[in-house]
């Protein structure tokens, strides 16, 4: 073929013919916007490489290798990292747990920890306290679904302090938190949230001192020896009332989120925190329960052996 | 060739502005300016993550089948994405728990794909790594702007210190609230689009 192609290098349209058009007649470009196309009709249109990178075999051949080298890829900085995250991921855990104590961004966490907490218990059906054997947890929903309810005793100046984990749901994903409870285990020590996806700005406050810090000093237990404790819109809380606990304004369902945790986790560890196993009659053979529900005795973890 | 690589990184920043001109990467602009701390991490992290995916199919560019580019352009951006953030939970695990939001935001940023397709299917790595930062500042210079506003008027802080006098309140001074929704970071987009547009007046459309 005697004339030549130009394409525009701008939309795309070929020109046929002797040299460029002055204007490109879909997007009017220059004709300096022009370049001519040289490949031959005889020859076909060639790859640099001799390579037809469009046909079938290549295609999926391509396609296989690269997901083998990015699936390699991703498996050896998984397994490489694994140890490491792994242990980042349980030093977070005992720093969440250490906040709910008002023990924030410490620098020897794992320090802190062995000193302060005592013990890692699971609650028993009848309120005490058991020993926990397994492993240091990390995920403590996947424990709380299946019956384990932790129970970390730690012990700050003297004072003994109860820890209970928290499980719930936001607005857009996963909440926790820990509370810590003084020894009559219904004042609010401390308290720490988290979250997974929260709004920025608006439900992601949870994780502030500025909330947490609403809860101390509230009571969790109420008359009726139900979780009383509660999450209300914000500006409502009572002033002088010892379970309401203002929400975040405009994070309503984060906030319900947070009160619908609180109160169904608390509610499974009843039990334990209204002391029942000293109050109906006491425990079997045990001559220290008196009923009153203030038995020493049974403050402490039953060790397994 | 100098002057093109000045102009790739030049260009994106105001005049060719992702968010400004082509009206990509909104959602994510939307989603990270209620304070102006995300906002200046995203945009890092879209800066870094951008560069770094353009020069890679940049060197690629030969060899991708036609029909399957895109695809191959989300393996490599979703791989890089999850490669550095496996990183930082190994080795700054706090930054990484900062991070995790907006791992999900940077793979599906359309600025990224629109990079990718756009500009390093066609040019060569250095050209290409320009263009990344440049159109990764771009996009957080405006992210920066509008979070400033938002924090500063929503939330009455920067950077989460106070900034409006505690007194004020007492005074009946209120933060505005809707400031914190998302539909106020699309108005302030607009604002911004709207000063761009009468300082550029090439892009003004009859």
């Amino acid at each position: 073929m005697a004339a030549k192609k130009f394409r525009c290098k701008v939309c795309g349209y070929v020109h046929v013919g002797d040299k460029a058009p002055e204007k490109c007649p879909l997007c009017g470009a220059p004709s300096s916007e022009f370049e001519e196309i040289t490949s031959d009709e005889n020859g076909g249109e060639k790859k640099k490489k001799g390579i037809d990178t469009n046909s079938n075999i290549y295609t999926i051949l391509y396609a296989t290798v690269i997901v083998v080298i990015v699936a390699f890829l991703l498996v050896f900085v998984s397994e490489t990292l694994k140890e490491r995250q792994t242990a980042n991921v349980i030093n977070d855990t005992k720093q969440q747990i250490l906040s709910a104590l008002n023990l924030r961004d410490l620098s020897d966490v794992a320090g802190t920890y062995s000193e302060v907490i005592i013990a890692d218990a699971l609650m028993q059906a009848d309120g005490k306290l058991a020993e926990y054997e397994g492993e240091f947890n990390t995920g403590y929903k996947s424990e709380y679904d299946s019956g384990n309810l932790h129970v970390f005793v730690a012990e700050i100046d003297g004072e003994r302090k109860f820890i209970i984990p928290m499980n719930g749901f936001g607005l857009w994903g996963t909440v926790w938190g820990y509370i810590a409870l003084d020894d009559d285990r219904s004042t609010v020590y401390g308290i720490y949230f988290s979250h997974s996806s929260e709004t920025p700005g608006l439900g992601d406050e949870i994780a502030e001192l500025k909330f947490q810090s609403r809860f101390l000093g509230k009571s969790v237990i109420n008359a009726d020896e139900q979780v009383g404790l509660k999450v209300v819109k914000f500006g409502k809380a009572a002033q002088s009332s010892q379970f309401e606990v203002d929400g975040v304004s405009g994070a309503t369902i984060t906030s319900t989120g947070v009160d619908e945790m609180i109160n169904r986790v608390l509610s499974k560890y009843i039990p334990f925190l209204t002391k029942q196993c000293c109050k109906e009659g006491g425990c079997e053979g045990c001559e220290e329960c008196d009923g009153s529900g203030n038995c020493e005795k049974h403050n402490n973890v039953e060790s397994n052996d | 060739m100098a002057n093109k690589n000045i102009k790739a990184l030049k260009e994106p920043i105001w005049v060719n502005n992702s968010i400004l001109v082509q009206i990509l990467g909104i959602c994510s602009a939307l989603a990270v300016t209620s304070q102006l701390k995300p906002a200046i991490v995203m945009g890092l992290s879209v800066t870094i993550i951008v560069a770094i995916s353009n020069v890679i199919i940049s060197l690629l560019r030969d060899t991708i089948p036609n029909r399957i580019r895109i695809i191959i352009q989300l393996v490599v951006v979703a791989a890089l994405v999850t490669i550095v953030s496996e990183i930082l939970k190994a080795f700054a695990y706090d930054v990484s728990v900062q991070l995790s939001v907006y791992v999900g935001l940077i793979i599906t940023n359309c600025i990224l794909m629109g990079r990718l397709e756009a500009f390093a299917m066609q040019n060569g790595p250095w050209p290409s790594f320009l263009d990344g930062i440049g159109n990764g500042i771009g996009y957080a210079a405006i992210l920066v702007v509008v979070a400033f506003v938002r924090e500063l008027f929503g939330s009455g802080t920067l950077f989460g210190y106070q900034i409006v006098p505690l007194n004020w309140y007492e005074h009946g001074y209120l933060n505005n609230g809707l400031m914190i929704m998302p539909p106020m970071a699309l108005i302030l987009v607009g604002c911004i689009i709207w000063v761009h547009r009468a300082k550029n007046k090439d892009l003004q459309e009859n």
